[in-house]
């Protein structure tokens, strides 16, 4: 690993002025995506801003039509979260399958939504449940966040500080995971509440993406055969020595199936 | 039949804890990368990105002028040293010796493989080091590849070795080819298979290291390094590559994190370490990282193979022939060539009367990573297949899975196989009713449709087999080829006040030989468990020996300590006898004393010791002191045996395979201590379920490893695995006096058989009658997918 110069602030305003003043900054949350890439020298940036001193970024807050889960919430803490349990299951669900124990206590919300990482949980999970990104800034949909693989709309020094997740009427994520990597090969998040049903995708496209046909056929009736004849192409999916375009196709139909089996 | 070693002190038999425990389990272990000398310099090396290219300038001037930089060497400045030598010749079917070009320390001309190294780079520190190698500059003029096995044999194919034409190293039988051909050509049925053996990484936990040291006082050279036999090293590395004679070198394997096979092979990275030191007289050091050990340790299997098994009217078998290329990739590293031959090869009868045998090897170079010996080394390979075409063979017969081998077992012992082999001892019977007990095989059929009603395919395999251990005697390794013999030293030190210091020729790295010796040593001497310790890993304080691998250490290393303990009592005969003035035929020993016979009169071994030490009234003519050295080359190999069962369901709408039960029933010779056995036997069935459903190294066509990290290379975690029902039924082996047999490569040798052919009885439903290692989702899936299609 290069050398890099490391910043701890103490506040939103001390990150975002730290990361102005360096050559090639990046934000430092759980690092479980980002001192990997720099382990392996495909990264090297000239400093690391860590969130660690500021505060206020691991609150998880009830406000009646959504949760708010701060930045630096981990997964583990998702999981476990009471509140998140009782309100949006699907989430706490998804945030305890992700991974593996040391990156549940490691990795967070905000570092995974900015990383964007086509086979990450967090994407189909915001972009199913139709959150909202906050940043120092700005509040941004999920659906015009979420580009493809690693990009989104943030500014070199804007920082991510919350998710809002909206209160659905009920949802599910079903996930066919990388036996090595435990990322998804194909992980789909299933929402419905009074404005419709969303279906996400996440692990098997180059970024999540919604399908619409599932949707709409999801909408006149809530139930897996509804989807199960619905399948998506595999032009464009992904393919490695783990699952090929093809096989990602098929499983994508079955996880949504599942997903929906879930909502119950 | 029954080992005589006990004296009854309780000791052999019972599950101590490991004397290791305190030091591995609160990280006190003392590694080769735990090891800094004064004045210790790091080296980097740098290792070519591609797998086959006529290297053109290696500019290091930049390097060399980097900070911190004290030396840039490449293969030109070790020109003049031997070659990293191949510990086995082998023979094609013409008499022809193998090809066996000469491999550099580092690359010379030309780079055969993604890894190879092709520049060191040393300077004060680690960092430093691999800062400056990024500057050295590199002309590859790339060539085609030879990737695999079918690129590596095609017409045309890009040649990793001029002199070796085809790729082939060498093209090897086994067995009566007449004779096999004549009985599957006359037989009343036969099934064919084809196979590939996946290519595995081995994965040892502790990543290889090696310092290298001079002392310019003395003309001493030091090697700390990461291996599973040292003395092997320093014959090696001394004889063959650097021309040192042993006294002016040391190898030190101090606790080392796993081998796996992966760490037996003498690696250039320590001839250039220790080169190295000598040109600099300082101490360099150098760790792997694991991105490095995936294209730098040696990998394992990587056979392709084509089988047919004739058969009678009564599913007996008649004949059996096999056709397997091997990949030994781009250098043959130190049992490259033998592990695919005599380690394969005359595994083919297994635990079945098959009386005619024939085995057909081309050994291939490849530009790959070299493939040497991986837990199981070639048995694996052999009993895959044999097992899998005894499946076939039921399913084309209609006699059942288990009836079919029943009727082929080996009953009578010694039995010589069509193989070389002769097994000495065995119950396969016992193991094959143990084994079927144990898993409730007959009550399979309602946990089958239990599963049906939760939607998923239930599916039940067995595998029957013999492993041999233990490779020997020497004399018959060397009339094959072996060049060096496969005995074991074992030294037994009584101090003056009785504790013992045991110093063994193998080396353990996970096995617990502190703990296993330490037992048989307290037993047969009658001391106390605490008063022994077990010292290993250093040439200079073990008089000599051959290491660790082939499940060999407790057969050939302990009988070695055992007989060393006889030669102890026999000495403590004679002192005790004089002491108790009476004739040494009167004096019998049991439980730590010498006692006259019919009588109470008795010395324990502890006085006895004190005698030899301060020999005031002592025997004319006796040596002061009780030390005694046993070299022992065993008279066999030793066969192991046993039957694995494996159930799985199938989840049919995404391929996914669950293990749910897998069931063991081994015969391993003769327990020590069974806490380590069933250790040993948990490790290698993880690693035997890891190849069957998860383990699978790939590069693609320009040699490119594919699986080159833990991302995508899948190692077996504790959730992949059921819990293991183990049972034993034991035989002892007829010809050491312990009667043990081995462990530590039984799981993955039994049970990636049973699995697969659970695997394909699950989806035999759906007409799915094969299916390749690893079984993934996606291949599951596939072949449901090929045969639905068929319907």
């Amino acid at each position: 690993m290069d050398d890099f110069q490391y910043h701890a602030p103490s506040s939103v305003d001390g990150v975002l002025s730290a990361l102005r003043g360096a050559d090639d900054g990046k934000v430092l949350a759980g690092g479980m995506s980002l001192l990997p890439v720099m382990k392996l020298a495909m990264a090297a940036p000239s400093d690391l801003v860590s969130l660690r001193n500021v505060p206020g970024l691991s609150d998880i807050e009830d406000h009646g039509h959504c949760l708010k889960i701060g930045a630096c919430c981990t997964h583990a803490q998702v999981a476990a979260s009471s509140v998140v349990r009782e309100r949006i299951p699907a989430l706490a669900a998804m945030a305890g399958r992700i991974g593996d124990p040391q990156v549940r206590n490691r990795g967070t919300i905000g570092g995974s939504v900015a990383h964007n990482d086509p086979a990450a949980d967090y994407p189909a999970a915001c972009v199913g449940l139709g959150a909202t990104i906050i940043t120092d800034r700005r509040k941004i949909s999920s659906d015009d966040f979420f580009g493809s693989m690693f990009e989104t709309p943030l500014e070199d020094d804007e920082l991510v500080t919350a998710v809002c997740f909206p209160i659905v009427d009920g949802a599910a994520y079903a996930k066919f995971e990388n036996p090595a990597s435990k990322y998804a090969v194909a992980g789909v998040m299933v929402a419905r509440d009074s404005d419709g049903v969303r279906v996400a995708v996440t692990g098997a496209g180059a970024g999540v993406f919604r399908v619409a046909e599932m949707e709409a056929a999801l909408a006149d009736d809530f139930s897996a055969d509804a989807v199960a004849g619905i399948s998506v192409s595999s032009d464009g999916l992904l393919s490695d020595n783990v699952a090929g375009a093809e096989y990602r196709a098929h499983l994508v139909t079955v996880m949504a199936k599942r997903a929906v089996e879930a909502c119950g | 039949m029954s080992g005589n070693g006990s004296n009854g002190t309780g000791f052999i038999g019972a599950s101590l804890k490991r004397k290791e425990d305190a030091r591995f389990l609160t990280g006190r272990g003392r590694y080769t990368d735990d090891i800094n000398l004064p004045g210790q310099l790091y080296a980097h090396l740098l290792r070519s990105t591609v797998a086959h290219a006529n290297l053109g300038s290696v500019d290091t001037s930049a390097a060399e002028a980097a900070p911190g930089v004290q030396a840039v060497f490449t293969g030109p400045d070790m020109e003049d040293v031997g070659g990293i030598p191949t510990g086995w010749l082998i023979h094609s079917k013409d008499g022809s010796p193998m090809v066996e070009p000469k491999h550099p320390a580092m690359a010379i001309g030309k780079v055969r493989h993604v890894g190879e190294i092709v520049a060191i780079v040393v300077a004060e520190t680690r960092d430093q080091a691999r800062e400056a190698a990024a500057l050295i500059d590199i002309d590859y003029q790339e060539l085609p590849a030879a990737a695999s096995l079918e690129a590596a044999r095609a017409d045309g194919a890009p040649l990793v070795w001029d002199e070796a034409a085809g790729n082939l190293c060498y093209d090897w039988e086994v067995g009566d080819r007449a004779a096999a051909e004549a009985a599957i050509d006359g037989a009343a049925h036969t099934v064919s298979i084809d196979v590939v053996n996946q290519r595995l990484v081995p994965n040892a936990i502790e990543p290889r290291a090696a310092i290298g040291n001079f002392d310019p006082t003395t003309g001493e050279y030091t090697l700390y390094t990461t291996s599973q036999n040292p003395h092997l090293i320093r014959l090696l590395l001394g004889a063959f590559v650097l021309g040192l004679p042993e006294h002016k070198l040391r190898i030190v394997a101090p606790d080392v994190g796993g081998g796996f096979g992966s760490k037996i092979p003498h690696y250039a990275e320590e001839a250039i370490l220790t080169w190295t030191a000598g040109r600099l007289a300082r101490p360099v050091k150098w760790t792997s990282d694991r991105s490095e050990a995936f294209v730098s340790d040696t990998q394992g299997r990587d056979h392709i193979s084509t089988a047919t098994l004739g058969f009678d009217e009564d599913g007996r078998f008649v004949g059996l022939k096999v056709s397997t290329q091997a990949n030994l990739g781009a250098y043959l590293s130190t049992f490259a060539t033998c592990v695919p031959t005599y380690l394969y090869g005359i595994l083919f009868a297994g635990p079945y009367t098959t009386p005619a045998i024939y085995c057909e090897v081309e050994g291939v170079f490849t530009n790959t990573v070299p493939v040497d010996a991986l837990r199981g080394a070639g048995r694996p390979e052999a009993t895959y297949l044999l097992e899998r075409l005894v499946d076939k063979a039921a399913a084309a017969t209609g006699i059942d899975r288990v009836d079919i081998r029943r009727r082929n077992f080996i009953r009578e012992f010694p039995y010589q196989t069509p193989v070389a082999l002769q097994y000495d001892q065995g119950d396969y019977d016992a193991t094959l009713d143990l084994a079927l007990e144990a898993s409730d095989w007959d009550g399979f059929e309602a946990r089958r449709n239990e599963a049906a009603s939760r939607g998923k395919l239930r599916g039940i395999g067995i595998s029957t087999f013999i492993e041999a251990c233990g490779i020997a005697p020497s004399a018959v390794v060397g009339s094959l080829g072996a060049r060096a013999g496969l005995y074991e030293v074992g030294s037994v030190r009584v101090h003056p006040t009785g504790s013992v210091s045991v110093f063994t020729g193998t080396h353990s790295h996970g096995q617990g030989h502190e703990t296993t010796f330490a037992q048989i040593v307290a037993e047969t001497l009658g001391v106390d468990f605490e008063a022994v310790d077990v010292v290993h890993g250093d040439t200079n304080a073990i008089p000599f020996g051959m290491g660790t691998y082939g499940s060999r250490s407790l057969a050939v290393g302990g009988t070695a300590i055992y007989n060393a303990v006889q030669k102890v009592i026999a000495k403590g005969r004679k002192i005790a006898a004089h002491l108790l003035e009476a004739s040494e035929e009167d004096i019998e020993f049991a439980d730590g004393n010498f006692t006259v016979a019919g009588t109470d009169r008795s010395k324990s071994i502890g006085e006895v010791a004190l005698t030899a030490y301060v020999p005031h009234n002592y025997p004319e003519g006796l040596e002061p002191g009780l030390e005694e050295t046993a070299f022992y080359d065993p008279l066999n190999f030793t066969f192991p045996a046993g039957t694995h069962v494996a159930e799985v369901e199938v989840d049919p709408e995404t391929g996914e395979v669950e293990l749910v039960a897998v069931t063991g029933a081994d015969d391993v010779g003769r327990i020590i201590n069974p806490m380590i056995v069933n250790g040993q036997l948990h490790g290698g069935l993880a690693h035997g379920i890891g190849q069957a459903l998860l383990e699978h190294c790939e590069y693609d066509d320009e040699g490119q490893l594919v699986t080159g990290s833990y991302m995508n290379y899948t190692m077996p975690r504790a959730g992949d695995l059921p819990n293991f029902n183990i049972n034993h039924n034991t035989t002892h082996c007829t010809h050491n006096p312990l009667g043990v047999k081995g462990v530590g490569e039984v799981g993955s040798i039994g049970v990636p058989p049973a699995v697969i052919n659970a695997v394909v009885d699950a989806l035999s439903p759906l007409g799915v009658t094969h299916m390749e290692m690893p079984a993934t989702s996606e291949r599951v899936w596939q072949a449901i997918q090929a045969a639905q299609a068929q319907d």
